[in-house]
């Protein structure tokens, strides 16, 4: 039995075509993938995000276990402050990707759906090896969430949101209360490459909260219309954004990903041995955007190839509905990873020429 | 929303419709359920002219931002005809897919394939519509 969200009956009103992502009923398209897409870079479009993992950690080792099993740093994180960081085992492979958040008396992991009971078993274990003392609470089923995604999201939701998003800077998050009945926090963070908040509210009230939401920005031609998971898919593609399953997995070290920001590699956490010896030898592999001449588009799995010889593997693809190219993430040899690499790609049998560029393929306009 | 597929031709289970024609040709494909299935799109590659196909392989591919999935023919037989607007235009085959969104005219080298296929009402309870 698929799982669904608060927001289901939102979905098929508005005419989501629901799939099974994860375990859950999920609208993946509500008119057209490129449609919903084009409206988030330009105006702006709510996901329904509430099928991601919420766990909330509380009690006197809930920084030091963070801290154990998280590649960033956590302990000098604020109050009202989020990171993204990663989840490793001991050979360095990435179990999960997540952003960290610090409040008052808790704290907030967000993780991916298809990982949370991989991590929640993990963390159990990991509480009880080490002998730490907290508590461990998975928030996703009692409450919704929902990315509010695209240039003009800002103006258009801060007045109906209980706190001050205009002044709150990116990764930091704040709560507040709607007429003292609906609770929201609100962070500023997103995976589109576009500004925006996303807001986690009790799911009591979620299907309450987004009538008034989807009212409110129905006015002037609804400048904010949901958009499904194919549109979060390619827009975080040309955002350069890794997504669990394609650019991570338990065999991808952060490094190799191009996630080194996101590694203190000064701190002790769960595969750091393997890791400070990745970063000494430097990566076999690099994470490298590619560029494929024509339309036709290298799916996860694809070759890449250069003079005959397999030198990589495409993650994700597509034709780029901003770029109208055809773009590419992939691993590849280190030797090929720099910036203007002419490579190719087998579509079958057919090599397609691609060269590297720079990530991400799509950057907002400051 | 109920699913249909015109009565006037045959299908395979692969969501490919073929069409016989007046003159005995037939013309080959996708459901309307094929490409909402497939959303935006973006390619699709065909056979040149002359090329022989047989029934049940693989004629072609389609692509959207989404997947990539094979096109199969239920007939065998020379290509006389590519639809020359959906290599150009792709979205054609979302828009129109029974008519203008066509894809390859075949003569068929026997017609009795034909009538192993899928009526439309077969065909859309084989995918569950």
């Amino acid at each position: 039995m698929l799982k669904r969200t608060p927001f289901y009956d939102f979905h098929v009103a508005s005419g989501g075509r629901m799939v099974d992502f994860a375990g859950w009923e999920m609208p993946i398209v509500y008119r057209s993938i490129v449609d919903e897409h084009e409206q988030t870079r330009n105006s702006g479009s709510i996901f329904d995000v509430s099928h991601m993992g919420r766990v909330h950690f509380t009690g006197r080792d809930a920084q030091a276990f963070l801290n154990k099993v998280c590649t960033r740093n956590v302990t000098d994180q604020k109050v009202g402050q989020s990171r993204y960081a990663l989840i490793c085992n001991a050979g360095g492979g990435v179990l999960d990707d997540v952003i960290v958040s610090r409040d008052a008396k808790h704290w907030l992991m967000v993780c991916n759906a298809s990982n949370r009971e991989k991590l929640l078993k993990y963390f159990h274990d990991v509480r009880h090896d080490a002998g730490l003392d907290f508590d461990m609470a998975d928030q996703t089923e009692s409450t919704a969430m929902v990315a509010i995604q695209g240039p003009k999201v800002i103006d258009r939701v801060a007045e109906h949101l209980p706190v001050d998003v205009r002044s709150m800077k990116r990764y930091h998050f704040e709560t507040g209360s709607v007429m003292g009945l609906i609770k929201l926090t609100v962070f500023r963070s997103g995976y589109t490459g576009e500004d925006g908040v996303e807001v986690i509210l009790s799911a009591k009230v979620a299907p309450m909260a987004m009538k008034m939401l989807a009212g409110k920005t129905d006015r002037d031609g609804g400048t904010l219309r949901p958009a499904g998971l194919g549109a979060r898919d390619t827009l975080r593609l040309e955002a350069g954004m890794p997504l669990y399953g394609h650019e991570l997995s338990e065999s991808i070290d952060p490094l190799s990903a191009g996630l080194k920001w996101a590694v203190d590699l000064t701190k002790e956490f769960v595969g750091v041995e393997r890791l400070r010896e990745i970063a000494q030898a430097g990566p076999k592999r690099k994470l490298v955007g590619l560029e494929l001449e024509g339309k036709r588009i290298a799916r996860q799995g694809t070759p890449v190839t250069k003079d005959g010889q397999v030198v990589g593997e495409v993650t994700s693809g597509t034709l780029s509905p901003t770029l109208g190219k055809s773009i590419a993430m992939a691993y590849v040899d280190a030797s090929h990873a720099a910036e203007g690499s002419q490579l190719s790609v087998d579509l079958k049998g057919t090599l397609n020429p691609a060269k590297t560029v720079k990530l991400p393929f799509y950057k907002r306009p400051a | 929303m109920a699913a249909s597929a015109p009565s006037d031709r045959k299908y395979l289970e692969t969501h490919e419709w073929h069409k016989l024609e007046g003159d005995g040709t037939v013309t080959l494909g996708i459901t309307q359920i094929a490409a909402d299935e497939l959303t935006d799109i973006t390619y699709v590659a065909l056979p040149k002219v002359g090329e022989r196909l047989s029934a049940g392989k693989r004629f072609g591919e389609i692509e959207s931002v989404k997947a990539t999935s094979d096109l199969y023919s239920g007939v065998s037989g020379d290509v006389i005809a590519i639809n020359d607007a959906v290599a150009k235009d792709p979205g054609l085959v979302n828009r129109d897919p029974y008519a203008t969104g066509w894809m390859i005219r075949v003569k068929p080298a026997n017609a009795a394939e034909l009538e192993k296929l899928l009526s439309a009402e077969e065909y859309l309870k084989r995918t569950g519509h």
